[in-house]
């Protein structure tokens, strides 16, 4: 079951413009979170933790209607637009707030939705007792809108709109606890490093309305053919910038980790299944625009590559439990991007999917672990849970296998379908380094796993771990399903069901002159998945599951020279402060010298004026009712000889 | 009375009853003061019903005998970018009379009726149509401003006001010497006429006569605005300032010489416009640059923010420059945006000031606990002022780099980087002063915002929002005449875009 199969017929969408019915409600579903974010502002000593109901009730909300929307595309397929009033209109400039909803925006709504949904719920129990318990779903449903924007927006401005409206969530939420300085650092880290990839994304937007003349991106994408090939290199690196900064990709992915700062279900919403994709989602958006260019697609899939790698390699040293998933996020996003540059742009969809789901679970578990260990994070002080939390050790386990991507969970399905199509489209590198990342993959998460839930108990004395309230364990029961049986349901098969789905959406590829890496197809390449995995978990297994690990991290099996290097993450962000942080400090500084002594002084006549402002300044203190005075009559002499100098003939005369 | 002349006059008769009653009490100066300025913007209001949209040119012409025997009148008309101009003004001054109320202690009655003057002053830059008025009333404004400096600042106070003053007098001077010249070779001061002789080329001037000619209104333009490297006297005077005056200045003040660049320097000589558009893009770009770097190495929170100014007019000068329907009317709408931005963020500034008597940001941290509605307020005015979109100032600095793209791509890129340094500043001035442990008693004793300063940021808040939300009516009012000026360069100059 090779691609080839289904890449003859892509079927082309309907562009229908809908005002009424289910789809012309679309706008309420970012509306409802909004007027949750302001009316929970607004009140937050009233509702206290009433909020709670508020926030989730408009999650639910945009869920229901989500649903709504999608049921009526899955009937119906085609692209819809939904007109909304102006935004911005000037000179050729037209934005509206018009929404556009097809398969992608679709699947988009319901992961952002449903995930966004859980971990409203997930977080009444896990924020219960926080002085600012209220606030905290305020800024989710913020979050929730500023998603659903950025997924629904029909233009790249609106897009834009929430794009950073998600950089400001994120923002808060990462700074949720700001009494804590590191945290935010963290915050304003994110930010700012994410307003670099936003510099590539607005420039983009330049180069596409100065080539193009407009925004809009469904004539964006239909004249995308029309690109030459040098802008469209440009443009897909552009906005492969913004891109790498949101979605974490090598060079901008140093922020993410530090975002661990925030609150846990904020990692798992915002930081592990829905903000981190915006990358992904806005590539595989202009996908029609991406395959312009292979040359670009091609850097898109070897920083994808280089990403999984890098960050497995860090994960696979890290001791903190949100860190070790932090960094597989960034691999997997990796995975994502290799999917899009090698032109399996469903195939990174699914994966999105696929680990929303798991990777939600996984940072939902360990926020419950966290919960029942009085905020413990050292994976050096867990163990032994397997007993006491049943439900979040059960459901970690699924998420897990399908992380690691053993058959059949969810996971599987999706990374491996990314690999084959890197090797079937000739990706032969790619495809080695993003194996070897799965055996890497495989490895951590088996740490990881060990170490938390399995062995003899490591934690601190006086800790009664206890499994945790039910408002915390549903969302963990409802992801552990999706994410058991989510691949299988989606796309088992190259051509499945969410792959025909997203047919029309996705840029075509049968111009770009693919050919195999090899001789071998699907039935041989998922052998060697399984067995690539295999040899992951079970390195990890012996490594750790059969050692005694209360020595801490001291015994760590996994030691010398690299090891160390992996565990100060290859010293990236020091080499990024020396160079930017420091550097650019010295730039600025000696600029403000500069300023104050050369342009300062230059402008006011190399020291002659500002010995006569000295003169005056001395002067002017001599009183206040002196400087008055003065001030005044001069001002008024001024003007009455400038006036009377204007009156007499002698001078207008002269002048002329 | 027409309605501009009614915005005009109303201020001013206010600033003279309170200066024949120098020693009322401070309630009743208050309440004249407050009453004057809601007048005046009722009055502006009024002007914009009167306004007609559809008109790209100046309308509600109104004059006066003034100097009859050199042709000079007092002369009002107004177009939608002095009419947005006036309204930010009138706007603004109702907000800073009431934000000072706790603050200046001293002779309230001479600042209210020096701030009601410059309200005056401010509103007849904007709409006469008259160079010699418009030199007048330009040069005027440094007077209460130099005074609100000298007087009612802070320790520095008379050596800033002193280098405000004489920096923008030079500034001005070399302008009159412009206008005169213009009167030489027209024979009156009339706007409409000089320009509408340049237009239908009865009025040619050579090269070199526009270079010099626009080079004097260059140089009293730019250190207004001000432009790189001509601004030094902008962070001395806003550190100074009381917080009324740094608002205002900032506000307002400071859009005079972005007008008066749109307005005298662009129609009256196209050629020079177009031949030295290149190079003011450049110190445009250098200047948001800049600025905003050297902001980033401010301790004192007001300096920073004046700074920033620096950086941010710089977009609006280059917006001017880039000299395309797009660029250039978002530049107007972004010096309403810097205005209402900038003065909400020197209101935070003052109220801050006014509880803990210091502006040094390594004075402050972890305050957001302690005023979470301060700080909620000042990061969404410092989301605005840092252009995240769905606030005011995106709308305007978006499609001022957007059109400048298509002008000039080095510039629009460069300049684009401000943003980075924007979110810099912002944030580390944000989190300096608001995260972080509380750990001075100091700051464990300031108080949340009260009800009256909540109600003096309402307004501005509400246009941060709204304009970021929904700019269509601020665009529809100043795009027209900046069209209008567009062609007017072009047709003279031709080949613009």
């Amino acid at each position: 079951m090779t691609f080839a199969a289904a890449a003859g017929a892509t079927p082309a969408n309907d562009l229908l413009t809908v005002t009424d019915g289910v789809l012309g409600l679309a706008w309420l579903i970012p509306v409802v979170p909004l007027a949750g974010f302001v009316l929970v502002l607004v009140a937050q000593r009233w509702l206290a933790a009433r909020a709670a109901y508020l926030g989730i009730g408009a999650a639910a909300v945009a869920f229901v209607l989500s649903v709504a929307v999608a049921w009526q595309v899955i009937a119906t397929p085609a692209t819809y637009l939904r007109p909304l009033p102006r935004w911005i209109d000037v000179g050729g400039l037209t934005v509206g707030f018009d929404l556009l909803i097809d398969q992608l925006t679709v699947v988009m709504l319901l992961v952002v939705t449903g995930v966004g949904l859980l971990v409203h719920l997930y977080s009444v129990g896990y924020m219960l007792g926080d002085s600012r318990f209220a606030r905290f779903f305020a800024y989710l449903n913020l979050f929730l809108t500023s998603m659903l924007v950025l997924v629904l927006g029909s233009n790249l401005l609106t897009l834009f709109l929430g794009w950073e409206l998600v950089g400001l969530s994120s923002y808060l939420l990462i700074g949720f606890w700001f009494e804590k300085r590191a945290y935010a650092t963290a915050a304003k880290k994110a930010f700012i490093t994410n307003r670099i990839g936003d510099v590539a994304f607005m420039v983009a937007m330049f180069l596409a309305f100065a080539t193009l003349g407009t925004l809009d991106i469904v004539a964006i994408v239909a004249a995308a053919p029309t690109l030459t090939s040098g802008v469209a290199f440009t443009l897909v690196l552009l906005l492969l910038g913004g891109a790498a900064a949101k979605s974490a990709q090598i060079p901008l992915y140093v922020w993410l980790p530090d975002a661990m700062a925030g609150p846990t279900p904020v990692s798992a919403l915002i930081h592990a299944a829905t903000m981190v994709t915006a990358g992904v989602y806005l590539t595989v958006r202009l996908s029609p625009v991406l395959v312009a260019s292979v040359d670009a697609m091609t850097i898109i899939a070897w920083i994808g590559a280089a990403t999984a790698l890098l960050a497995a390699l860090i994960a696979m040293r890290q001791d903190d439990i949100k860190k070790v998933l932090a960094y597989s996020t960034v691999s997997q996003l990796g995975y994502m991007f290799i999917g899009v540059g090698v032109g399996a742009f469903r195939e990174g969809i699914f994966h999105l999917v696929t680990h929303a789901f798991f990777k939600g679970l996984l940072f939902l578990a360990a926020g419950s672990v966290m919960h029942a260990l009085a905020n413990e994070t050292d994976l050096w002080r867990m163990g032994g849970l397997r007993k006491v939390m049943p439900i979040t050790f059960a459901t970690s386990t699924v998420a897990w296998l399908a992380i690691s991507g053993v058959p059949p969970f969810a996971g599987f399905f999706s990374k491996d379908q990314i690999l084959t199509e890197a090797y079937l489209h000739g990706y032969g590198g790619v495809y080695l380094v993003g194996l070897l990342g799965a055996v890497i993959t495989a490895f951590y998460m088996t740490r990881w796993y060990v170490m938390v839930f399995l062995g003899p108990a490591r934690h601190r004395e006086g800790i009664h771990p206890h499994e945790s309230p039910s408002s915390m364990t549903v969302p963990l029961v409802v992801l552990g399903v999706l994410s058991a049986i989510g691949g299988l349901v989606l796309n088992p098969v190259h051509s499945g069901p969410l792959y025909r789905f997203l047919a029309p959406i996705s840029g075509d590829i049968s111009g770009l002159g693919y050919t195999p890496v090899g001789p071998l197809g699907e039935a041989q390449l998922i052998p060697i998945s399984i067995v690539a995995v295999s040899i992951g978990i079970a390195i990890a297994w012996l490594l750790y599951a059969r050692r005694d690990l209360s020595g801490g991290r001291l015994v760590d099996p996994v030691r010398g020279p690299v090891a160390e290097l992996m565990e100060r993450r290859f010293l990236v962000d020091e080499v990024y402060e020396a160079v930017l942080v420091t550097f650019g400090t010295r730039v600025a500084r000696a600029l403000t010298w500069v300023d104050r002594r050369i342009v300062d002084g230059a402008v006011m006549g190399s020291g002659a004026a500002s010995m006569a402002t000295g003169r005056l300044a001395r002067r002017a203190q001599t009183g206040m009712v002196r400087t008055y005075a003065t001030v005044m009559i001069v001002a008024v002499a001024l003007l009455l000889a400038a006036a009377v100098a204007l009156t007499s003939d002698a001078l207008a005369g002269l002048v002329r | 009375m027409g309605p501009i002349t009614l915005t005009v006059v109303t201020p001013l008769v206010g600033a003279l009853l309170l200066a024949l009653a120098p020693r009322s009490r401070d309630r009743d100066v208050k309440a004249v003061g407050l009453v004057v300025s809601l007048a005046t913007f009722a009055s502006s209001l009024w002007l914009l019903a009167s306004f007609d949209r559809a008109e790209p040119d100046l309308q509600l012409a109104e004059s006066f005998a003034w100097i009859p025997s050199i042709g000079s009148r007092i002369a009002f008309a107004v177009d939608g970018v002095s009419l947005v101009l006036i309204l930010l003004t009138t706007l603004l001054v109702p907000i800073v009379l009431v934000a000072s109320w706790s603050s200046v202690k001293d002779r309230l009655v001479g600042y209210t009726a020096a701030f009601l003057a410059l309200e005056a002053a401010v509103i007849g830059v904007f709409a006469t149509t008259d160079l010699l008025l418009f030199y007048v009333l330009f040069e005027f404004t440094l007077i209460p401003m130099y005074l609100i400096i000298g007087i009612w600042g802070g320790a520095g106070r008379r050596a800033a006001a002193v280098k405000f003053f004489l920096y923008t007098l030079a500034g001005g001077l070399l302008m009159l010497v412009g206008i005169l010249y213009l009167h030489a070779q027209t024979g009156t001061f009339d706007y409409v006429a000089i320009r509408d002789a340049v237009v239908s080329g009865r009025l040619v001037l050579t090269g070199t006569q526009q270079a010099w000619v626009f080079a004097a209104f260059l140089v009293a333009f730019a250190v207004k605005v001000p432009l790189f490297p001509v601004h030094t006297w902008l962070p001395d005077a806003h550190t100074e300032a009381p917080t009324g005056g740094s608002v205002f200045l900032a506000g307002v003040l400071l859009k005079m010489g972005t007008f008066g660049l749109l307005r005298y320097a662009m129609p009256l000589l196209p050629d020079a416009t177009l031949r030295y558009a290149p190079w003011l893009i450049g110190v445009s770009v250098v200047g948001v640059l800049y600025g905003a770097i050297v902001a980033l190495m401010q301790s004192d929170v007001k300096r920073l923010v004046a700074y920033s100014s620096v950086s941010h007019m710089g977009f609006v000068v280059l917006g001017t420059f880039a000299l395309n329907d797009v660029a250039t009317t978002a530049a107007v709408v972004q010096m309403v945006n810097h205005g209402l931005s900038t003065g909400a963020l020197f209101l935070l500034i003052g109220f801050l000031y006014e509880r803990r008597h210091t502006r040094r940001i390594a004075d402050f941290g972890g305050l957001a606990k302690q005023v979470p509605i301060m700080a909620g307020l000042w990061l969404l005015v410092s989301m605005s002022s840092l252009a995240l979109p769905g606030l005011n100032g995106f709308v305007g600095e978006f499609p001022i780099l957007l059109g400048t793209f298509a002008t000039n791509r080095t510039a629009a890129v460069l300049a684009a980087f401000g943003a980075v340094l924007a979110a810099l500043y912002l944030l580390w001035a944000y989190q300096r002063i608001f995260h972080g442990p509380l750990e001075t008693d100091a700051n464990r004793g300031t108080t949340d915002l009260t009800g009256r300063e909540i109600a003096i940021m309402t307004p501005l808040l509400v246009l941060i929002v709204g304009i970021g939300l929904y700019p269509g009516p601020l665009f529809d009012l100043v795009g027209p005449s900046v069209d209008r000026v567009l062609a007017e360069v072009a047709a003279v100059a031709g080949g613009v875009r």
